[in-house]
């Protein structure tokens, strides 16, 4: 049983003790000892290791660029003698402990002023003293503690941040006041027996009330007003162009009523029901701030690098990089454009851009590509293209993303078109009725159906209901970006999967060992060799080695061949470690039949076996797949790696489902296309950059991640990996929201009867309204609420 | 009589101030965050010597863009 970090909570492999506590990496340990020393240890009490793990990530020259004064000024918010104002997107931040550090970081170094976070959206606002920190030192510091910021080349995120939200909250407080008081007020007329007992008074409760509308349907109104204007303008009747009408409908009779007396005007009702459907806008368009949906490559790229020019390095902004200019590339760093290698020891990472999982060694005079990750050491670069030309950008500017998606118009739309139709044949028929019966009911009773039969309570249960759906998926782990969303989700008839990190695991990817079982002494020799290579699969054999024998030992002689694998002399071991050509080329025989992601190993000559990386299955994607084939959706997987996996795949998905691999961005962006050209609608879930064609093509993209602050492609939604084994439920729960809604407004109708009953006779008093609207509206807003849970408790047993 | 439409009126003008507290609460972004000032609150304040005396005295510019 292993101890676990003090500071971050990890298993101690190799344990690093400091007074009596244990951690797992000098990383870890020295932040410990930044906080220990500053006297902020309550860092500690406030939650259960709470701190990330450093595994030694922290490399200094990293934010070089933000020396720069252009890039400053980018990031910069405001400045001001000696104050400058800077946000960060913090992705790190999950528990009161983050929140407490990160707005004590003046106790670490008195060069900042203030920090103040935002829990919610991972921002951390600093104010600093630039004669005393610079930027950069800001940045380090908020690396060292675990927080690195997010710092990327689109990045002025802040700035396009809602400012509408405070407009929406102005209109509903505005409406909010107004209704409460036109409400009290009406009170005396609805409650008094005898008209004339208010005397003068009553002129006074009504022109009150009048005065206290306006604001009403000028201001908190106009959204509707507008909309309903642009629909009309386009020649379509959209669901505010009803509501619009009832509102302009309501407003007038009120006023004749109260200019000449004959009545108190219906003003409650119209202020009433105005701050309901405000409020049910504002509900559903709550949207999850710390995600961004819509992120395209420039989010991707880091925002300056670092050039050499006369042999010194100079930082520079992404922006400028230009042709036949000579790049430096660190270890950990990712490429910003197609480029020609210069200098030995690349070792490419390109899982996120094509989904191959293990790096490729490049020679020297070759083309990389934009969107890769250097694992090996620093290597040098020629820019080829400029960095928007780039392979993988050339993608994200293709024609065929740039074409609208789901323009098609809700459901409702052609809903509230039929009730406007409804609405108007009553109106016309109580009418005509009232002409031969009696002619001065004909505007009381024609008014009252357009004021009483309200398609707003239409606009509040789909508001209400999506609002409510959103929230229950967010609470399984699947946040969608808007309520579109969620109908798009209804249409759906065919899935499109991809392999490496979605159905797959990123983070575990346990070794397997098949071959001549070692001796201690033979593992030991190994382990200390391999340790010594910067091979992430070197790596994970020393961490795989390291769970059977913790002893490690010293060698004589090491051969590192970058790319190919080690040769080195270890006590009585001659030990070659590395891939099958370089045993091969070494002389030795190689008898396995695995290819792909192998490490080989022989020792003194002898072929003794492969570590054999086992792509982890997230659990659960069997029983998913089987309940998305019982209701008839089409699947299908697509995958940017090599064909090794196809086995475990076909045992997993059945043999019915197509499984297509090493499908390049293109590849999958246009299977998607010939899907839809054949009138399914596509949902696809991937995760990385090679997905992103076929995200923004498909009618629902979701993106898969297991740390949400990592980049996510441009996407509809974004689904935590851990709950895609109930990708199944979410997805039918989703599907209940139109049933939701329908089931609601059928109820709703039934007030619309009654209401309409009072209305046709031409009996509606303003206290039958008064009191109709709001039972309506409390009603819809409960309804909407209890079906949504209950529909939602058969998603899992724990919500 | 007179009274009761005097007492609405001061009552009206008494709520709209309460509307203009709550619009100029929303206008200096104080309803953005709705959850950290709930944990905020919960932080125990450790004065410690000089290092405050001096925070202090700074005046903080809130000019946000």
């Amino acid at each position: 049983m292993l101890t676990s970090c003090y500071h971050c909570g990890a298993d101690c492999i190799e344990t690093i003790q400091e007074e009596d506590k244990c951690f797992c990496c000098d990383g870890c340990k020295m932040v410990f000892k930044l906080l220990d020393e500053n006297g902020l240890c309550q860092y500690y009490d406030l939650s259960e290791m709470p701190g990330m793990t450093a595994k030694g990530h922290f490399v200094n020259e990293k934010y070089n660029y933000l020396d720069n004064a252009a890039i400053q000024e980018q990031l910069i918010q405001f400045k001001l003698g000696d104050q400058a104002h800077v946000v960060f997107y913090l992705p790190q931040i999950h528990c009161v402990s983050c929140v407490w550090l990160l707005e004590n970081l003046h106790k670490i170094n008195p060069g900042i002023i203030q920090s103040q976070t935002h829990f919610e959206k991972k921002e951390i606002k600093i104010v600093f003293n630039p004669a005393v920190i610079s930027l950069k030192q800001v940045v380090q510091l908020l690396a060292f503690v675990g927080y690195e910021p997010v710092i990327h080349l689109g990045g002025n995120d802040w700035l396009k941040k809602k400012k509408v939200n405070k407009k929406q909250l102005y209109k509903i407080g505005v409406a909010g006041f107004c209704f409460s008081n036109i409400m009290m007020l009406s009170f005396p007329e609805y409650l008094s027996n005898n008209a004339l007992e208010l005397g003068s008074l009553r002129h006074f409760f009504v022109y009150i009330n009048l005065l206290l509308s306006l604001p009403v349907l000028f201001f908190s109104a106009n959204g509707f007003f507008i909309s309903a204007y642009t629909g009309l303008r386009q020649k379509w009747l959209n669901i505010d162009a009803p509501i619009a009408l009832a509102i302009t409908v309501t407003f007038t009779r009120s006023v004749y009523e109260i200019l000449s007396q004959t009545g108190a005007g219906y003003l409650d009702s119209m202020s009433g029901i105005v701050f309901f459907m405000l409020i049910g806008r504002w509900f559903q368009d709550k949207s999850y701030d710390s995600f961004a949906f819509d992120r395209d490559y420039n989010s991707f790229f880091p925002l300056g690098v670092t050039v050499i020019e006369d042999n010194k390095e100079v930082n520079k902004p992404l922006a400028a990089l230009v042709k036949l200019e000579i790049v430096l590339i660190r270890s950990d760093e990712m490429i910003p454009a197609d480029a020609i290698l210069l200098t030995e020891g690349a070792l490419i990472d390109y899982s996120f851009v094509t989904g191959e999982n293990a790096p490729i060694a490049v020679a020297v005079g070759q083309m990389v590509y934009a969107g890769g990750i250097q694992k090996g050491r620093a290597i040098q670069l020629e820019v080829v293209k400029p960095v928007g030309q780039s392979y993988i950008t050339e993608l994200w500017n293709s024609p065929v993303l740039k074409a609208e998606k789901n323009t098609e118009q809700s459901f409702v739309h052609p809903w509230s078109q039929y009730f406007t139709i409804v609405l108007f044949a009553i109106a016309i028929a109580s009418g005509v009725y009232w002409s031969i019966y009696d002619t001065h009911k004909i505007l009381p009773a024609v008014t009252a159906v357009l004021i009483v039969a309200c398609p707003c309570s239409l606009l509040l249960t789909v508001t209400f209901t999506y609002g409510n759906v959103i929230r229950w998926l967010g609470r399984g782990k699947l946040y969608c970006k808007n309520a579109a969303v969620i109908e798009a989700i209804h249409k759906i008839d065919t899935i499109v999967f991809d392999k490496t990190g979605t159905l797959t695991n990123h983070e575990d990817t346990p070794l397997e060992y098949k071959g001549v079982v070692l001796s201690e002494k033979e593992m030991i020799a190994v382990k200390s060799v391999t340790r010594e290579s910067l091979h992430p699969l070197s790596k994970m054999v020393t961490q795989f080695l390291l769970l059977e024998v913790a002893d490690i030992t010293s060698f004589q002689k090491i051969e590192n061949f970058i790319g190919k694998g080690t040769k080195a002399i270890c006590n009585e071991f001659e030990i070659l470690v590395g891939s099958i050509a370089f045993l091969q080329s070494n002389g030795i025989k190689v008898n396995t039949t695995y290819e792909g992601s192998v490490v080989c190993l022989a020792i003194n000559g002898i072929f003794k076996g492969v570590f054999k990386i086992n792509h982890t299955y997230r659990e659960g994607i069997a029983l998913m797949i089987t309940r998305f084939k019982c209701r008839g959706y089409h699947l299908h997987l697509l995958s940017g790696d090599h064909p090794t996996e196809k086995e475990n795949l076909v045992k997993i998905l059945g043999t019915d489902i197509p499984i297509l691999f090493e499908q390049n961005p293109v590849d999958k962006l246009q299977y998607i296309e010939r899907l839809q050209q054949q009138g399914h609608r596509v949902m696809m879930v991937g995760d990385g950059l090679n997905d992103a064609g076929a995200l923004k093509k498909s009618n629902v993209g979701i993106a898969v991640t297991d740390q949400t602050h990592l980049f996510t492609p441009a996407s509809d939604a974004i689904l935590e990996g851990s709950e895609i084994k109930s990708l199944h439920e979410l997805v039918f729960y989703a599907k209940k929201a139109k049933l939701i809604i329908v089931t609601i407004f059928i109820l709703s109708i039934i007030y619309n009867i009654i209401g309409m009953y009072f209305a046709t006779s031409a009996r509606l008093s303003p206290m039958v309204a008064a009191i109709l609207m709001p039972i309506s509206s409390i009603s819809i807003v409960a309804l909407s609420a209890l079906l949504s849970y209950a529909y939602s408790l058969k998603m899992s047993p724990e919500n | 009589m007179g009274v009761i439409v005097l007492l609405i009126i001061v009552s009206v003008f008494v709520a709209g101030g309460f509307l203009l507290a709550f619009l100029w609460s929303v206008k200096t972004g104080q309803m953005d965050d709705d959850y950290t000032p709930s944990v905020r609150i919960l932080f125990d304040q450790n004065f410690d010597n000089d290092k405050n005396e001096e925070k202090k005295k700074l005046k903080i510019s809130n000019k946000i863009i």
